[in-house]
């Protein structure tokens, strides 16, 4: 997996093999992103987080990841205002950013303004949400949390449930679970199923997805629930979002039907859709969730910024400590040959 | 005739067109529009190629046929059409030319590649 310098723009520029790299080196990160241990791999680097509108926790998870890591921080949102109301593009706000920092972190209300920043950009660039359209960070934290919990991503029976229409934060996570030959069910009202081209996109990828509305009907072969939230500001028509506003809704009841090892997942904030007595099972994962966003955004920060050449400098700067000054990783092997 | 940028006050010359006339070969049969005076640049051809991927032009000088080929889409089409998501970010003003990937040539299917999204209605959306 090298990342080094990569935009993180969508998680189709990601391969299969990317993607368990970001995982395993997530991995890595829990017990700095713990604060068990401390690492500065990213001394001296400086992130601009640009957001073009409030989502104070992915932007809150992005400042604990760099900080863990050493990494400075420092907030542009500011410019965003600037930039809207002079009438400035985005193309010129992206070059002055960049100007100031070492990576963007972008998060944009008009779908594709990740990619076109990363085109003018010179450097790095990681899509913390363009509207209506992509969020990777998102979706690699989702896949993480589902390896963590059940130690493959191979062949999971994984239920999406709720808003799969508007929410296509669902899309770009069922697209990579494609990749992973997961068996994927899709339960929502008819008003808010997965559009065609997207489940076209899923069936491309050898994925045969079954829709259905009842999720009774499901929930038992589910090794992981994945609910969100329909999000009244989505609906063009309120009336159409008070027909399905609370069809779904995770309690105990329901859950005796799962599996005892199934892992209910939302990508908060909730708003009834899991009951708060379902929080003290082993089955609730969302807050555990909402913790792994800062080793999954740590690996992503790593690799981009330094790459896993400087993740091993700094284990061999520990290690010099122990050894003569100048004595590189290469030559420790024949270090018992000294005299 | 959009594409061709002609209409009845910019042109002098003989604009003919045949719908549903019997090809030569066989009992295939073909829609034709002939146009007097006019070769077609690169940009033109590939626009027809994007709703028409199945035309062949001709260019005829001095009666006789002196060029002939199939339009042929590319990979990737680029400033061709705008993209129809009005929330798109190439539709805001910014300095960029939209771009599609093809993802699909019967019937011609594009995808952008800023927003990921379906193009629909290619011959509106052209530019
Ligand atoms: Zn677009």
């Amino acid at each position: 997996m090298d990342l080094y310098d990569k935009d993180v723009v969508s998680i189709r520029d990601f391969t299969k093999d990317q993607i368990e790299g970001i995982l395993d080196l997530s991995e890595k990160m829990v017990p700095y992103a713990l604060g068990d241990k401390t690492e500065r791999t990213l001394d001296g680097k400086i992130l601009g987080n640009l957001f073009f509108e409030p989502s104070t926790r992915t932007k809150l998870s992005f400042e604990s990841a760099a900080y863990r890591l050493g990494c400075d921080v420092i907030d542009v949102s500011e410019m965003s205002m600037t930039s809207i109301s002079k009438g400035e593009t985005l193309a010129d706000t992206i070059k002055m950013v960049d100007a100031y920092c070492d990576l963007i972190v972008l998060r944009h209300p008009y779908e594709g303004s990740a990619r076109l920043a990363a085109k003018f950009s010179i450097n790095p660039v990681i899509n913390a949400g363009d509207g209506a359209g992509s969020h990777p960070t998102q979706t690699l934290l989702d896949l993480f949390t589902m390896r963590e919990a059940k130690g493959t991503l191979d062949g999971l029976n994984i239920v999406l449930v709720g808003d799969l229409k508007y929410g296509r934060t669902v899309h770009s996570l069922a697209e990579a679970l494609t990749m992973f030959g997961a068996k994927i069910t899709l339960v929502a009202p008819e008003s808010l199923q997965m559009p065609d081209d997207t489940v076209s996109l899923l069936e491309e990828k050898g994925c045969r997805p079954v829709k259905t509305a009842i999720l009774e009907d499901v929930i038992d072969q589910a090794d992981v629930l994945y609910i969100t939230r329909i999000q009244r500001e989505r609906f063009p028509d309120p009336a159409e979002y008070d027909k399905v506003a609370g069809t779904y809704r995770i309690d105990n009841a329901i859950l005796r039907e799962a599996k005892s090892d199934m892992i209910v997942m939302h990508p908060l904030p909730r708003v009834g859709e899991i009951a708060p007595e379902v929080d003290g099972t082993q089955h609730a994962r969302y807050f555990k969730q909402a913790f792994n966003g800062v080793p999954v955004r740590m690996a992503l920060l790593n690799a981009i910024l330094g790459g896993e050449l400087r993740w091993r400098t700094s284990t061999r700067s520990r290690r010099s400590r122990f050894l003569p000054s100048g004595t590189g990783p290469s030559s420790t092997t024949s270090n018992a040959a000294r005299p | 005739m959009k594409i061709l940028g002609v209409n009845e006050y910019n042109i002098d010359s003989c604009i003919s067109i045949g719908i549903h006339v019997q090809s030569g070969k066989g009992d295939a049969w073909k829609d034709i529009i002939k146009i007097e005076d006019r070769e077609l640049d690169g940009d033109t051809v590939d626009k027809i190629a994007l709703i028409a991927p199945d035309a062949t032009i001709s260019i005829i000088r001095d009666y006789y046929v002196a060029e002939k080929y199939t339009v042929k889409l590319d990979d990737h089409v680029i400033g061709l059409a705008r993209c129809s998501n009005p929330n798109c970010i190439t539709n805001k003003g910014e300095p960029v030319s939209p771009e599609f990937t093809v993802v699909c040539r019967k019937p011609t299917q594009l995808r952008c590649r800023y927003c990921d999204r379906i193009l629909v209605d290619i011959s509106n959306n052209l530019l």
